[in-house]
This record gives structure tokens, C-alpha cells and sequence, in this order.
């Protein structure tokens, strides 16, 4: 048999497709728990590619015989190793182009719907990560929130929509993952904003999003009004577009809430939170479309792969949404969190411009979950 | 520079994984049981795969110098004589020895660990003299002192505290288990 080379892209559809997919992931074990490849109809065996060196004999029968084996490692070389050997003993494998490292960087546009006189929204899932951005096109114009640093792929989007990238919004400024709004803004001669309660120790220009901001995309009229709602954030803004959909950024997911403790000051933000969530947000049509800048688990995403979900769904479904009790919301919110995002407080200096690390030790900070959210 | 004490060099500098523990893996076959090596390599992620791997094969990870783009990785040959039996009579636990050092009594420890295993972590003001160093180092210390003599598990300070022991050094105590199990006060490159 020979070894097949899996590109990302085949296995992310896979993952939000729900279909099945055996996987043997082959890095270390802590590697393995702290993140990995997930999806409803996948599979996994973790055995260190370490304890694979003088072969795979032991493993072979806990391998499926009749289903293709993909192998997955942090880069791509133990995985060519391992599924070589494998290969020799007749089995049909592949292994992932680039390893979770490509994994993390992978984006898969979506087409959310359409917006007024011809107008477009799109949604990028970045499925290794949970980061979600999102892309307004109308009439030759295009604005972009909470964008990744894989720039180069809004940029290719754009341009083969004939669209000029205008705008680039930062929802706040981000802990678990480095924004590439800031070098689109400067390839393109778009406008930068960023919130400015967040955007306290930022050492470059930028314009300031304030609440009751419009701006407007395209010769015909699609509308967006920034609305501040800090919590997670003390910046938090969030955009409601073409009154239709509402961009929460890191204040309200699917299934879950923002976490407030990310810029070190839980305590003082979690009225902040309590008050976006449980007032400002309930002023809003129930009837607007929720897009969050994250997914938690894969259960979030719709059968098309795409994450959005009505507000008046949420307001039913979502367990942060439905505390009574203050103290208990206080306490859910503060007490108990998950672990902090890897690097976060390099993700936000970089996010600053304070931290200029090159492209390497970007990709590192970012290795593992985005972690954003209290469920 | 940080200098640590290895017995043999491997240059995994520049590979990329699995490489490094590949190579690895076969250097340590020459070595002979608690013999220290030294890995220098570039592939960032070789640093939690070693430690892991360590810990899957009984050897023993010690740490990890980063300088610059390098990483040097020091690993410990398995002696496959941890669960040897200790025959030296006098005793201390850890929590023992912890209570002398916060009794500020006046007692000497000496570390008979390798040298690169003291360099990562040790006990504030134990003296380093590895076993393989004790009888030409023995004039270091006073025979009427209080000696603790500890290691990572027990077994080579049993065999130090024999040798101290029959060259008439009066008060000599193997603490046990060691530094594998020591929850006090500590400092070192790991610190």
C-alpha cells in the first residue's frame, strides 16, 4: 500500500460534515489531551510516535482493517514515519499535510446569507481553533471582523469577489489567538478599529470604535452600528449588521458565555458581563441572527457547518443566559474557570503591538484551544 | 552560558521530529546506566516529547537549557537499580531531614547525585560530590560531622553512606526516599 497525503482542507470538511474518519494521533499524550482533531463521526488512538520507533506490530490490531487510518502529529515527520510503516504492513492510511500545525491555521469560508441590494456575508471557521471572522461584501466593498493573522486567505477571498476591503473591526482585543487586522488594515489602506477602553496600552494607530458607530459598505446602503457590550472585555463592541445579524464577538456564544478574567480583572467586569448579557442584548430583536467569534465544541455548528443560531433561540437555550440569580451568574463566571488560553498574555501584547514575534513563535502561542468561554 | 556536566554529546541540532528522539533513543543504547546525556537540538516541540518519552522508557528527564534557538535537553540513563534493596541502618525520611534544615540544626548534606542532576534541582546548600567522585573527595568532609546523604531514590546514597560509614566517619544518615519524593525548600536551574 502506499501512504496517501490527507490535505487540512479534506479532513475539515470531514470534521464539520459530521463524516466519519479514524484518526491515530501520534504525539505525546499531553499534547493529545490539551487538543485535538474533533468531529461527531471521528475516532481516535493516541500512541506517541516515540513508542512506534522499533515498529507497529502492537498497534496493528487496534487499527481498523476495512477504513482508511489517518495519521496525525504536531508537524507532519512522525506522522510520514508512522504511516509509512504502517503502509509496509498493508494498511490503507494517510497522513495530515502540515500536522496540527497546518490543523490550527486552516480556515473554511461559509456563506451565511445575503444582505441588502446584493450584499453579502460570509463566515470563516477556523474549525482546528474555534475562531470565527466574518467578511460583509456589497457592491465592490468589503469589511472584515475579527480577522486571523492567515491574512492572505481574506485577501485572496476578497479579490475574487472583485471586493476592496474597506473596514477591519476587532470585536476587542484577543487573548487567545493574534489578530491580523492590523497588517490587513495596513496591506490594503483599510481603516483599523479597535475598541478604544481596550486599546489602552496599544502602541500603533488605529481608529476608535465607540458605541452608535455606522459605517457603510457599498454604494447601496448595508449598515453597521457598533453596540458596546463589555464584559469579556471592558472594550467589547459588538456589530449589529443590515439588521439582520448581531456579531457578539467574545460576549455570547452558542452554548456558552465570554469569560470576563482574560485582561486579569474578573471581579470588576463580571457586572459588565451580567448587564450585556441580561439587558442590553434582550433590547434587541429576538429575530436577529447571533455570529459569535467562537465555537467551544463541535456540537455548535450547524448541519452546513456554518455557527449562528437566533437570539431568541439562545435566550431559550443557553444556560448563561437563563441565571436568575446574580450571585450564581457572579460565581459561574469567576469561580471554577476553565484554564486560561496558552499564551495569553503574549497573544495580547502581540495584539498590542507591544510583542513582535516572528512567524514561528506566532504559530506556537496559538497552538492549542481558544478556551474564551464559561459554560 | 549555563554549564551542566554530561557524559556523552548528541547533535540533534537542525532536525526536524521525529529525528531528535530517534537519535536519542539509539545514543542512550552506549550509555552505561546512570551515565548523564546531553541532547542539543532546534525543534521546539523535541522538549515535551522528551520528557514524555523519558517517562515512557524509566530514564530520567532531568531538564532543559534554552539558548537562543538551541535547547539542551539532559537526560539520565535508567540504572535499573532503583528498587535495589538499602541496607545502611540509619535512616531519615525527607520530612525528617526537612525538620533538621528548619531547626537550623548543624548538619552537612551531601548530594551524591550526578552532577547535572544537582545543577537542575538540589537542596539549598548541599554539597555536590557525585558517588563516582566520593573516595577521592572524602577529605572534604569532617569525620565528627552530622552527614544526610541523599540522592534520587535511596540506592546510591546507601552505598555512600556505607563507604563514609567504614572510612570512620561517625554520624552518617541515608535519607530516604530522596530527591524523587522531596517537597522542601529547593533551588536550582529548575527553580
Amino acid at each position: 500500500m502506499t501512504v496517501r497525503e490527507m490535505p487540512v482542507h479534506e479532513a475539515a470538511m470531514k470534521a464539520m460534515m459530521k463524516e466519519s474518519l479514524f484518526i491515530l494521533d501520534v504525539r505525546n499524550s499531553s499534547d493529545f489531551e490539551d487538543w485535538k482533531i474533533e468531529g461527531k463521526g471521528i475516532q481516535h488512538l493516541n500512541i506517541p510516535y516515540f513508542d512506534l520507533i522499533d515498529g507497529v506490530e502492537d498497534i496493528l490490531n487496534l487499527l481498523p482493517k476495512d477504513q482508511e487510518v489517518l495519521v496525525v502529529c504536531a508537524k507532519e515527520g512522525s506522522s510520514v514515519m508512522v504511516a509509512e510503516m504502517l503502509a509496509e504492513e498493508g494498511r490503507n492510511v494517510a497522513y495530515l499535510k502540515g500536522g496540527m500545525k497546518a490543523w490550527s491555521e486552516h480556515l473554511v469560508p461559509l456563506k451565511i446569507g445575503n444582505l441588502a441590494d446584493g450584499g453579502e456575508l460570509y463566515q470563516f471557521v477556523r474549525v482546528g481553533k474555534g475562531c470565527l471572522s466574518y467578511m460583509v461584501v456589497s457592491n465592490g466593498e468589503a469589511a472584515l471582523f475579527d480577522a486571523t493573522r492567515m491574512t492572505e486567505i481574506y485577501l485572496e477571498f476578497a479579490q475574487s469577489l472583485g471586493a476592496q476591503i474597506k473596514h477591519v473591526f476587532d470585536t476587542h482585543l484577543h487573548a487567545d489567538h493574534i489578530s491580523g487586522g492590523r497588517m490587513i488594515a495596513k496591506q490594503t489602506g483599510a481603516l483599523y478599529w479597535l475598541p478604544s477602553k481596550d486599546a489602552g496600552e496599544v502602541v500603533f494607530k488605529y481608529e476608535a470604535l465607540e458605541d452608535g458607530i455606522e459605517v457603510v459598505i457599498g454604494s447601496s446602503t448595508i449598515r453597521i452600528e457598533a453596540l458596546y457590550s463589555p464584559g469579556h472585555t471592558i472594550g467589547s463592541t459588538s456589530f449589529v449588521i443590515d439588521d439582520q445579524y448581531l456579531l457578539t464577538g467574545d460576549s455570547l456564544f452558542i452554548d456558552s458565555i465570554g469569560r470576563p478574567d482574560l485582561a486579569g480583572l474578573a471581579e470588576d467586569w463580571v457586572g459588565d458581563l451580567r448587564e450585556t448579557l441580561y439587558s442590553r442584548y434582550t433590547r434587541l430583536a429576538d429575530d436577529l441572527i447571533v455570529l459569535p467569534a467562537h465555537f467551544m465544541i463541535m456540537d455548535e455548528l450547524n448541519a452546513d457547518g456554518t455557527v449562528a443560531r437566533r437570539l431568541g433561540e439562545l435566550y431559550r437555550d443557553n444556560h448563561g443566559l437563563n441565571i436568575a440569580n446574580e450571585a450564581e451568574f457572579r460565581a459561574m463566571v469567576t469561580k471554577n474557570l476553565p484554564p486560561q488560553p496558552n499564551s495569553y498574555q503574549e497573544i495580547r501584547q502581540t495584539n498590542m503591538g507591544t510583542l513582535t514575534p516572528d512567524a514561528e513563535r506566532q504559530r506556537e502561542m496559538e497552538i492549542g484551544p481558544n478556551r474564551c468561554a464559561v459554560r | 552560558m549555563t554549564y551542566v556536566e554530561s557524559n556523552v554529546k548528541l547533535d540533534a541540532k537542525g532536525l526536524a521530529c521525529p529525528m531528535p528522539i530517534v537519535r536519542t533513543k539509539k545514543a542512550i543504547k552506549d550509555l552505561e546506566a546512570g551515565q548523564v546525556l546531553e541532547i542539543e537540538a532546534t525543534d521546539r516541540g523535541s522538549k515535551a516529547d522528551m520528557k514524555a518519552w523519558a517517562e515512557s522508557t524509566g530514564h530520567h528527564y532531568l531538564g532543559t537549557i534554552e539558548e537562543g534557538e538551541v535547547l539542551k535537553h539532559y537526560l539520565r540513563k535508567s540504572s535499573g537499580q532503583e528498587m535495589a534493596e538499602k541496607t545502611y541502618p540509619v535512616v531519615a525520611s525527607n520530612e525528617q531531614l526537612e525538620e533538621k534544615l528548619e531547626d537550623r540544626s548543624p548538619i552537612i548534606i551531601v548530594d551524591v547525585r550526578e552532577a547535572a542532576e544537582y545543577a537542575f534541582k538540589h537542596i539549598p546548600n548541599a554539597l555536590s560530590i557525585p558517588l563516582g567522585e566520593l573516595d577521592k573527595r572524602l577529605n572534604e568532609l569532617n569525620k565528627e560531622d552530622e552527614i544526610y546523604v541523599i540522592c534520587r531514590t535511596g540506592t546510591r546514597s546507601d552505598m555512600a553512606a556505607h563507604k563514609l560509614a567504614s572510612n570512620g566517619y561517625k554520624s552518617v544518615v541515608n535519607v530516604l526516599p530522596g530527591m524523587s519524593g522531596w517537597n522542601g525548600q529547593t533551588e536550582g536551574l529548575n527553580d
